[in-house]
């Protein structure tokens, strides 16, 4: 069970600006949010900054150690490890994001649904999710990837797929509250409908906390693509990603560390930017 | 509070024949076969291994064969090891993920909750910034950076442990132990850090300083009391997931565990060690969601009153 972020106090519809004035007023912050934009930048425009192709091969450059040439070494095939990582921060980006984008859209859906149905629907609907959650997390996606073949596609779904889990209960707990609130009570005597209730008065009303969960799923949608791609179940060969590149470097840490400590380096520190920036918006929301 | 046991203990049994259900299926729809190897075996012995180990009968006939195995205990044959029957894979097995789970979950305890209730008893100085610190810092190393990173510098560098292998000597416990505890240990620092800043705005600690408690029994015996049930609840499945064993640290360390069988026999379309998997890790998450709830109940009695409810 993961920590749920705090439901942000209500009437905050104005929940970006809230954001960002947050972001700015820590510094350890402000300057994660700055490596993050441009570890982020840097890796998309990856075809026009990296110095080299991330498949192109060197073989007599093959494992260097950092050099002139090669400001991050290169690999045994001799690839120019600066260049993979570019490449494979793309990836991992991409997947974060849309990733987060679907485990997001599904989880408010479920959840809101749920909560405004109440009674033996809601327990139906969160019954389901309880089993989903103590499914082995693992298994299930690996089964997901094999029986629809390995694609680039197919991670984002089946991460969004697990990862929305969280964001549905927090949102139908949400809903369940707000839906009790005088506002909704008074829509619904008006004679608004119950899909007009969610859309007009729950719904943005749930906007801070799903700020903060989105914010919080991104570093962990990361850390599953590169586990997946870890175990050779991710991004495919010769396309890098960061979780392959660790796996690479970890076989030959001993001969060329270099390739496990760039890659490791930057997965871990561009984690913790995105985590902290996470950390300090849900203790903006929650307090 | 027995009553309210048993009624957990029943209400288990739905979820979990739900659980094998949605595994046994889920399995058998992938592509591909048991038998598939990278040596096509002949048409003719395909279909007398499918008939020997009743493959070739309706979806239907064989999970109802398997739920009836299932409640005498049978968890059938492996068919990736012939041979082994999957009972006893993962009685060899998980002997050994359970002895290093349990050295996990003791070290992820112990610092987590160290740090954690540090971080909150310090807040708003400089060293609690820096324990709060730490305790982000760990969930962003998982086991496959703080592996290969651990066994860099101390097997490699400074050649204190072993690299790898596995009750050669004792100490070969004990870099697999941390890689697997840190990225606990830090959710359980965070979780109890952030439960405990909330406990010490409550009124309750307001009323004990009015009446001349001393700050750190305030501390001790008031707040963390209070501020331990988020942990408690996480305990419960990372328990489970510490203890049937890790995939990345078994693999970087070569630890004879369960844990690799979790992702091997799905690669392999082993399906009943895939059931036999998802059984062992359900029924642990299921046992410590509930020796959570109870071990919470047993320390704060206003959730026992709640669950009684």
């Amino acid at each position: 069970m993961t920590s749920l972020p705090k439901p942000a106090a209500f009437g905050d519809s104005r929940a970006l600006p809230k954001a960002l004035a947050a972001l700015r007023a820590d510094k350890l912050c402000a300057a994660c949010c700055a490596v993050t934009l441009v570890v982020a930048l840097a890796c998309f425009c990856a075809p026009l900054i990296a110095p080299f192709a991330y498949d192109a091969q060197n073989l007599s450059a093959a494992a260097t150690p950092p050099c002139l040439q090669y400001p991050l070494g290169t690999d045994m095939l001799g690839r120019d490890i600066l260049s993979r990582i570019l490449y494979g921060g793309r990836v991992s980006f991409a997947v974060g994001l849309l990733a987060t984008f679907v485990s997001i859209a599904i989880g408010v859906c479920y959840g809101m649904v749920s909560g405004m149905a109440g009674g033996k629907t809601d327990s139906a609907m969160m019954r389901i999710v309880d089993i989903i959650y103590s499914l082995p997390f693992t298994i299930f996606v690996i089964l997901l990837m094999i029986a629809f073949g390995r694609s680039l596609w197919l991670i984002f779904a089946a991460i969004g797929a697990v990862e929305w889990l969280t964001m549905a209960r927090i949102v139908r707990a949400m809903t369940l509250d707000l839906k009790s609130r005088q506002f909704a009570e008074a829509a619904a005597v008006l004679g608004q409908t119950k899909f007009g209730i969610m859309r007009r008065h729950i719904f943005p009303n749930l906007l801070g906390s799903v700020l903060v969960c989105a914010a919080l799923t991104v570093p962990s949608v990361m850390l599953l693509e590169s586990f997946l791609s870890f175990l050779g179940l991710g991004v495919q060969a010769p396309l890098p990603s960061w979780g392959s590149m660790i796996k690479d470097g970890a076989e030959y840490m001993e001969d060329a560390p270099w390739m496990l400590v760039f890659p490791a380096l930057v997965f871990s520190a561009t984690l913790y930017c995105l985590n902290k920036i996470g950390e300090t918006l849900s203790e903006a929301f929650g307090k | 509070m027995a009553a309210y046991f048993l009624k957990r203990l029943a209400g288990a049994v739905p979820v979990f024949l739900a659980i094998v259900t949605a595994a046994f299926f889920m399995a058998r729809f992938v592509p591909g076969g048991p038998f598939d190897r990278e040596r096509p075996v002949s048409a003719e012995t395909l279909k007398a291994l499918n008939a020997y180990y009743g493959l070739d009968e309706p979806l239907a006939a064989q999970y109802l064969k398997y739920l009836g195995n299932l409640a005498r205990g049978d968890l059938g044959p492996s068919y990736k090891y012939p041979g082994w029957s999957v009972n006893e894979i993962i009685a060899q097995k998980a002997a050994v993920s359970l002895q290093l789970g349990a050295a996990a979950l003791a070290i992820a305890l112990v610092a987590g909750l160290l740090l954690g209730f540090g971080a909150a008893a310090f807040a708003g100085t400089k060293f609690g910034a820096a324990l709060s610190g730490m305790s982000l810092a760990g969930i962003c190393l998982p086991a496959f950076v703080l592996g290969p990173i651990l066994a860099l510098i101390f097997s490699i560098k400074l050649r204190w442990f072993n690299a790898m292998g596995w009750n050669e000597l004792p100490s070969d416990a004990v870099l697999p132990a941390i890689t697997l505890a840190l990225f606990y240990a830090a959710w359980i620092a965070r979780l109890a850090r952030r439960s405990a800043l909330e406990e010490k705005s409550r009124q309750y600690v307001v009323a004990a300083r009015a009446k001349g408690a001393s700050e750190a029994r305030i501390y001790f015996a008031h707040i963390l009391r209070n501020a331990i049930g988020p942990v408690v609840s996480y305990i419960g499945p990372a328990a489970a997931g510490l203890l049937t064993g890790s995939f990345v640290v078994e693999t970087i360390f070569q630890i004879p565990g369960l844990g690799r069988f979790f992702i091997s026999s799905a690669l392999d379309n082993d399906y009943t060690m895939i059931m036999g998997c998802v059984m062992v890790y359900a029924a642990f998450i299921i046992a410590f969601n509930l020796l959570a709830d109870m071990l919470l109940a047993a320390i704060n009695p206003r959730v026992a009153r709640q669950l009684e409810k």
